[in-house]
Protein backbone atom coordinates (compact mmCIF):
# COMPACT_ATOMS: atom_id res chain seq x y z
CA UNK A 1 0.00 0.00 0.00
CA UNK A 2 2.74 2.91 0.93
CA UNK A 3 4.65 1.36 -2.18
CA UNK A 4 2.15 2.27 -4.19
CA UNK A 5 1.17 5.25 -2.71
CA UNK A 6 4.89 6.09 -3.04
CA UNK A 7 5.17 5.39 -6.57
CA UNK A 8 1.60 7.41 -7.41
CA UNK A 9 2.81 10.46 -5.68
CA UNK A 10 6.65 10.31 -6.84
CA UNK A 11 5.60 10.24 -10.42
CA UNK A 12 2.73 13.09 -9.54
CA UNK A 13 5.61 15.30 -7.69
CA UNK A 14 8.17 14.54 -11.07
CA UNK A 15 5.51 14.89 -13.42
CA UNK A 16 4.64 18.14 -11.97
CA UNK A 17 7.86 19.61 -11.84
CA UNK A 18 8.54 18.58 -15.54
CA UNK A 19 5.27 20.49 -16.17
CA UNK A 20 6.92 23.70 -14.52
CA UNK A 21 9.99 23.22 -16.66
CA UNK A 22 8.56 22.58 -19.95
CA UNK A 23 5.00 24.40 -20.10
CA UNK A 24 4.91 27.70 -22.09
CA UNK A 25 2.20 29.66 -20.39
CA UNK A 26 3.04 30.86 -17.04
CA UNK A 27 -0.52 30.03 -15.84
CA UNK A 28 -0.17 25.98 -16.82
CA UNK A 29 2.93 26.09 -14.98
CA UNK A 30 1.69 27.51 -11.93
CA UNK A 31 -1.13 24.97 -11.71
CA UNK A 32 1.63 21.98 -12.38
CA UNK A 33 3.12 23.07 -9.69
CA UNK A 34 0.04 23.19 -7.28
CA UNK A 35 0.13 19.29 -8.14
CA UNK A 36 3.68 19.31 -7.59
CA UNK A 37 3.26 20.64 -4.06
CA UNK A 38 0.06 18.44 -3.68
CA UNK A 39 2.14 15.34 -4.90
CA UNK A 40 4.98 16.06 -2.42
CA UNK A 41 2.75 16.15 0.54
CA UNK A 42 1.54 12.91 -0.01
CA UNK A 43 5.43 11.78 0.25
CA UNK A 44 5.52 14.10 3.35
CA UNK A 45 2.81 12.19 5.03
CA UNK A 46 4.48 8.58 3.60
CA UNK A 47 7.66 10.05 5.45
CA UNK A 48 5.49 10.72 8.82
CA UNK A 49 5.78 14.36 8.56
CA UNK A 50 2.26 15.36 9.51
CA UNK A 51 2.27 19.23 10.45
CA UNK A 52 5.02 19.70 7.51
CA UNK A 53 2.46 18.17 5.02
CA UNK A 54 -0.60 20.54 6.32
CA UNK A 55 1.42 23.01 6.27
CA UNK A 56 2.95 22.50 2.81
CA UNK A 57 -0.83 22.30 1.21
CA UNK A 58 -2.43 25.28 3.39
CA UNK A 59 0.77 27.69 3.52
CA UNK A 60 2.21 26.43 0.01
CA UNK A 61 -0.49 24.94 -2.51
CA UNK A 62 -3.03 27.58 -0.80
CA UNK A 63 -1.82 30.69 0.05
CA UNK A 64 1.81 31.03 -1.80
CA UNK A 65 -0.03 29.78 -4.92
CA UNK A 66 -2.84 32.39 -5.06
CA UNK A 67 -0.36 34.97 -4.94
CA UNK A 68 1.39 33.65 -8.06
CA UNK A 69 -2.02 33.26 -9.50
CA UNK A 70 -2.75 36.88 -9.06
CA UNK A 71 0.29 38.24 -10.13
CA UNK A 72 0.49 36.22 -13.15
CA UNK A 73 -3.37 37.09 -13.97
CA UNK A 74 -1.76 41.13 -13.12
CA UNK A 75 1.10 41.05 -15.28
CA UNK A 76 -0.86 39.24 -18.15
CA UNK A 77 1.01 35.75 -18.18
CA UNK A 78 2.71 36.69 -21.57
CA UNK A 79 4.37 33.23 -23.15
CA UNK A 80 8.03 33.02 -23.44
CA UNK A 81 9.08 33.76 -26.52
CA UNK A 82 11.28 31.34 -28.56
CA UNK A 83 12.23 33.66 -30.91
CA UNK A 84 13.37 36.99 -29.66
CA UNK A 85 11.07 39.53 -30.71
CA UNK A 86 12.60 43.08 -29.67
CA UNK A 87 15.70 44.61 -30.93
CA UNK A 88 17.67 44.12 -27.85
CA UNK A 89 16.59 40.31 -28.41
CA UNK A 90 17.76 39.90 -31.68
CA UNK A 91 20.91 41.90 -30.63
CA UNK A 92 21.70 39.55 -27.72
CA UNK A 93 21.06 36.40 -30.17
CA UNK A 94 23.49 37.71 -32.47
CA UNK A 95 26.41 37.42 -30.15
CA UNK A 96 25.35 34.85 -28.01
CA UNK A 97 24.23 31.41 -28.40
CA UNK A 98 20.50 30.79 -29.54
CA UNK A 99 17.86 29.59 -27.68
CA UNK A 100 17.76 25.91 -28.59
CA UNK A 101 21.86 25.65 -27.66
CA UNK A 102 21.37 27.23 -24.14
CA UNK A 103 18.32 24.71 -23.87
CA UNK A 104 20.73 21.96 -24.83
CA UNK A 105 23.40 24.07 -22.47
CA UNK A 106 21.15 23.40 -19.65
CA UNK A 107 19.90 20.24 -19.88
CA UNK A 108 23.33 18.30 -19.78
CA UNK A 109 24.37 20.72 -17.07
CA UNK A 110 21.15 19.67 -15.47
CA UNK A 111 21.92 16.18 -15.85
CA UNK A 112 25.08 16.58 -14.83
CA UNK A 113 23.93 18.09 -11.38
CA UNK A 114 21.46 15.30 -11.17
CA UNK A 115 23.85 12.28 -11.71
CA UNK A 116 26.29 13.95 -9.06
CA UNK A 117 23.54 14.63 -6.69
CA UNK A 118 22.87 10.64 -7.30
CA UNK A 119 26.09 9.60 -6.70
CA UNK A 120 26.21 11.77 -3.54
CA UNK A 121 22.84 10.18 -1.93
CA UNK A 122 22.70 6.92 -2.97
CA UNK A 123 26.79 6.02 -3.27
CA UNK A 124 26.85 7.30 0.49
CA UNK A 125 28.16 4.53 3.22
CA UNK A 126 25.35 5.50 5.14
CA UNK A 127 23.37 2.18 5.62
CA UNK A 128 20.30 3.48 7.27
CA UNK A 129 19.68 5.01 3.87
CA UNK A 130 18.69 1.69 2.36
CA UNK A 131 16.55 1.12 5.26
CA UNK A 132 12.89 2.07 6.05
CA UNK A 133 13.92 4.54 8.81
CA UNK A 134 13.73 4.67 12.19
CA UNK A 135 11.55 3.19 14.41
CA UNK A 136 7.90 4.67 14.53
CA UNK A 137 5.16 4.39 17.35
CA UNK A 138 1.87 6.31 16.80
CA UNK A 139 0.30 8.33 19.72
CA UNK A 140 -0.55 11.44 20.53
CA UNK A 141 2.60 12.94 20.46
CA UNK A 142 4.32 10.71 18.24
CA UNK A 143 7.01 11.95 15.71
CA UNK A 144 6.36 14.51 12.95
CA UNK A 145 2.59 15.57 14.79
CA UNK A 146 2.13 18.84 15.05
CA UNK A 147 2.56 18.60 19.30
CA UNK A 148 5.92 17.50 18.76
CA UNK A 149 7.28 19.79 16.25
CA UNK A 150 5.39 22.48 18.38
CA UNK A 151 7.49 21.69 21.38
CA UNK A 152 10.56 21.56 19.68
CA UNK A 153 9.85 24.93 17.97
CA UNK A 154 8.79 26.36 21.41
CA UNK A 155 11.51 25.05 23.28
CA UNK A 156 15.45 24.01 21.12
CA UNK A 157 14.32 26.09 18.17
CA UNK A 158 12.90 29.15 19.75
CA UNK A 159 15.31 31.75 18.43
CA UNK A 160 14.96 29.89 14.76
CA UNK A 161 11.04 30.66 15.36
CA UNK A 162 11.67 34.57 16.09
CA UNK A 163 13.89 34.87 13.28
CA UNK A 164 11.96 33.19 11.13
CA UNK A 165 8.97 35.56 11.97
CA UNK A 166 10.94 38.69 12.18
CA UNK A 167 12.16 37.46 8.16
CA UNK A 168 8.53 37.39 7.07
CA UNK A 169 7.97 41.42 8.18
CA UNK A 170 10.63 42.06 6.47
CA UNK A 171 9.67 40.87 3.10
CA UNK A 172 6.46 41.99 3.72
CA UNK A 173 7.79 45.52 4.08
CA UNK A 174 9.90 45.27 1.32
CA UNK A 175 7.17 43.52 -1.16
CA UNK A 176 4.60 46.74 0.03
CA UNK A 177 7.84 49.44 -0.64
CA UNK A 178 8.82 47.27 -4.29
CA UNK A 179 5.22 47.14 -5.63
CA UNK A 180 3.81 50.18 -3.82
CA UNK A 181 1.54 52.82 -5.11
CA UNK A 182 1.46 53.75 -8.59
CA UNK A 183 1.59 57.08 -7.91
CA UNK A 184 5.72 56.74 -8.06
CA UNK A 185 5.84 54.78 -10.43
CA UNK A 186 6.45 56.22 -14.33
CA UNK A 187 6.54 59.41 -12.80
CA UNK A 188 9.52 61.01 -11.05
CA UNK A 189 9.40 59.69 -7.65
CA UNK A 190 10.79 55.76 -6.91
CA UNK A 191 12.63 53.37 -4.72
CA UNK A 192 14.50 55.77 -1.97
CA UNK A 193 13.71 58.46 -3.98
CA UNK A 194 11.03 61.14 -2.76
CA UNK A 195 8.02 60.06 -3.65
CA UNK A 196 6.40 63.25 -4.89
CA UNK A 197 9.34 65.15 -5.57
CA UNK A 198 8.42 68.33 -4.15
CA UNK A 199 11.94 68.08 -2.48
CA UNK A 200 11.12 67.15 1.23
CA UNK A 201 12.92 66.87 3.97
CA UNK A 202 13.79 63.31 5.41
CA UNK A 203 12.86 63.33 9.09
CA UNK A 204 13.61 60.55 11.73
CA UNK A 205 10.08 59.55 11.51
CA UNK A 206 10.74 58.26 7.91
CA UNK A 207 13.03 55.98 8.96
CA UNK A 208 10.56 54.17 11.10
CA UNK A 209 7.95 55.03 8.28
CA UNK A 210 9.45 55.10 5.06
CA UNK A 211 7.13 57.02 2.33
CA UNK A 212 4.97 54.94 0.70
CA UNK A 213 5.04 51.84 2.90
CA UNK A 214 1.19 52.11 2.88
CA UNK A 215 0.52 53.79 6.27
CA UNK A 216 -2.98 54.45 7.49
CA UNK A 217 -2.02 58.21 7.28
CA UNK A 218 -1.31 57.82 3.59
CA UNK A 219 -4.27 56.18 2.64
CA UNK A 220 -6.53 58.42 3.91
CA UNK A 221 -4.02 61.40 2.06
CA UNK A 222 -2.99 63.08 5.50
CA UNK A 223 0.36 62.65 4.53
CA UNK A 224 1.49 63.63 1.29
CA UNK B 1 10.02 2.15 0.81
CA UNK B 2 13.31 2.60 1.76
CA UNK B 3 14.79 6.26 2.54
CA UNK B 4 16.93 6.14 -0.82
CA UNK B 5 13.66 6.11 -3.15
CA UNK B 6 12.82 9.17 -1.81
CA UNK B 7 16.61 11.01 -1.65
CA UNK B 8 16.26 9.99 -5.22
CA UNK B 9 12.99 11.85 -6.15
CA UNK B 10 14.35 14.93 -4.23
CA UNK B 11 17.57 14.96 -6.18
CA UNK B 12 15.28 14.41 -9.25
CA UNK B 13 13.00 16.75 -8.61
CA UNK B 14 16.21 19.15 -7.57
CA UNK B 15 17.75 18.79 -10.70
CA UNK B 16 14.81 19.94 -12.93
CA UNK B 17 14.28 22.68 -10.71
CA UNK B 18 18.42 23.91 -11.56
CA UNK B 19 17.27 23.06 -15.34
CA UNK B 20 14.41 25.36 -15.57
CA UNK B 21 16.19 28.38 -13.83
CA UNK B 22 19.18 27.78 -16.47
CA UNK B 23 16.39 27.78 -19.46
CA UNK B 24 13.23 29.68 -18.28
CA UNK B 25 13.23 33.39 -19.84
CA UNK B 26 9.77 34.58 -18.08
CA UNK B 27 10.89 35.89 -13.68
CA UNK B 28 7.81 34.13 -12.96
CA UNK B 29 8.47 31.00 -14.18
CA UNK B 30 12.23 31.53 -12.89
CA UNK B 31 10.78 32.34 -9.19
CA UNK B 32 8.70 28.59 -10.06
CA UNK B 33 11.57 26.74 -10.69
CA UNK B 34 13.31 28.09 -7.60
CA UNK B 35 10.23 26.81 -5.61
CA UNK B 36 10.99 23.35 -7.02
CA UNK B 37 14.63 23.87 -6.06
CA UNK B 38 13.57 24.14 -2.59
CA UNK B 39 10.94 21.72 -2.27
CA UNK B 40 13.44 18.93 -3.63
CA UNK B 41 15.60 20.03 -0.53
CA UNK B 42 13.06 20.18 1.61
CA UNK B 43 11.70 16.36 0.34
CA UNK B 44 15.62 15.18 1.19
CA UNK B 45 15.50 17.33 4.69
CA UNK B 46 12.47 15.39 6.19
CA UNK B 47 13.73 12.04 4.53
CA UNK B 48 17.18 12.21 6.34
CA UNK B 49 14.31 13.64 9.49
CA UNK B 50 12.65 9.88 9.33
CA UNK B 51 15.73 8.03 8.65
CA UNK B 52 17.22 9.22 12.16
CA UNK B 53 13.59 9.79 14.05
CA UNK B 54 15.07 13.10 14.82
CA UNK B 55 12.58 16.32 14.42
CA UNK B 56 15.00 18.58 13.49
CA UNK B 57 15.38 18.38 9.83
CA UNK B 58 11.48 18.55 9.80
CA UNK B 59 11.32 22.46 11.61
CA UNK B 60 14.80 23.30 9.03
CA UNK B 61 11.77 21.87 6.28
CA UNK B 62 9.29 24.75 7.56
CA UNK B 63 11.69 27.35 7.87
CA UNK B 64 12.80 26.96 4.44
CA UNK B 65 9.06 27.20 3.52
CA UNK B 66 9.11 30.38 5.19
CA UNK B 67 12.37 31.37 3.23
CA UNK B 68 10.64 30.10 -0.21
CA UNK B 69 7.30 32.62 1.35
CA UNK B 70 9.90 35.57 1.73
CA UNK B 71 11.67 34.97 -1.67
CA UNK B 72 8.22 34.80 -3.61
CA UNK B 73 6.92 37.59 -1.72
CA UNK B 74 10.28 40.08 -2.76
CA UNK B 75 10.41 38.68 -6.34
CA UNK B 76 6.65 39.06 -7.30
CA UNK B 77 7.19 42.46 -5.94
CA UNK B 78 10.07 43.21 -8.12
CA UNK B 79 7.91 41.47 -11.11
CA UNK B 80 4.78 43.36 -10.58
CA UNK B 81 7.42 46.64 -10.34
CA UNK B 82 9.10 45.86 -13.27
CA UNK B 83 5.68 45.29 -14.81
CA UNK B 84 4.54 48.67 -13.73
CA UNK B 85 7.85 50.52 -15.42
CA UNK B 86 6.79 48.97 -18.93
CA UNK B 87 9.84 47.46 -19.02
CA UNK B 88 9.73 43.83 -20.71
CA UNK B 89 9.42 40.67 -18.81
CA UNK B 90 12.46 39.02 -19.81
CA UNK B 91 15.26 38.25 -17.88
CA UNK B 92 17.09 38.40 -21.33
CA UNK B 93 17.00 41.39 -21.54
CA UNK B 94 16.91 43.01 -18.34
CA UNK B 95 20.40 43.21 -17.70
CA UNK B 96 21.29 45.87 -16.22
CA UNK B 97 20.63 47.30 -12.60
CA UNK B 98 20.28 50.67 -13.06
CA UNK B 99 16.77 52.38 -13.00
Amino acid sequence: MSAALFFVAGFGAIAGAVGVVMLRDPFYAVLALVAHLLSLAVLFLLLRAEFVAAAQVVVYAGAVMVLYVFVVAYVGGREDRSSGIGQLGELLRGRGPGGAQLRLGAAILGGALLVELLIALLGTGLKAVGGAGAPYAPGPRAFGTPAYIGQLLLTRFLLVFEVASFLLLIAAVGAVVLAGRSRTIGGRGGIGEDGDGTGRVLTPLDLIRPHETGTMAEGVGARK
Amino acid sequence: MSIAWYLAVSAIVFALGAAGVMVRRNPLVVLLCLELMLNGANLALVAFSRMWGNGDGQVFALIVMTVAACEVCIGLGLVVAIYRRRLPIDVDELRELQG
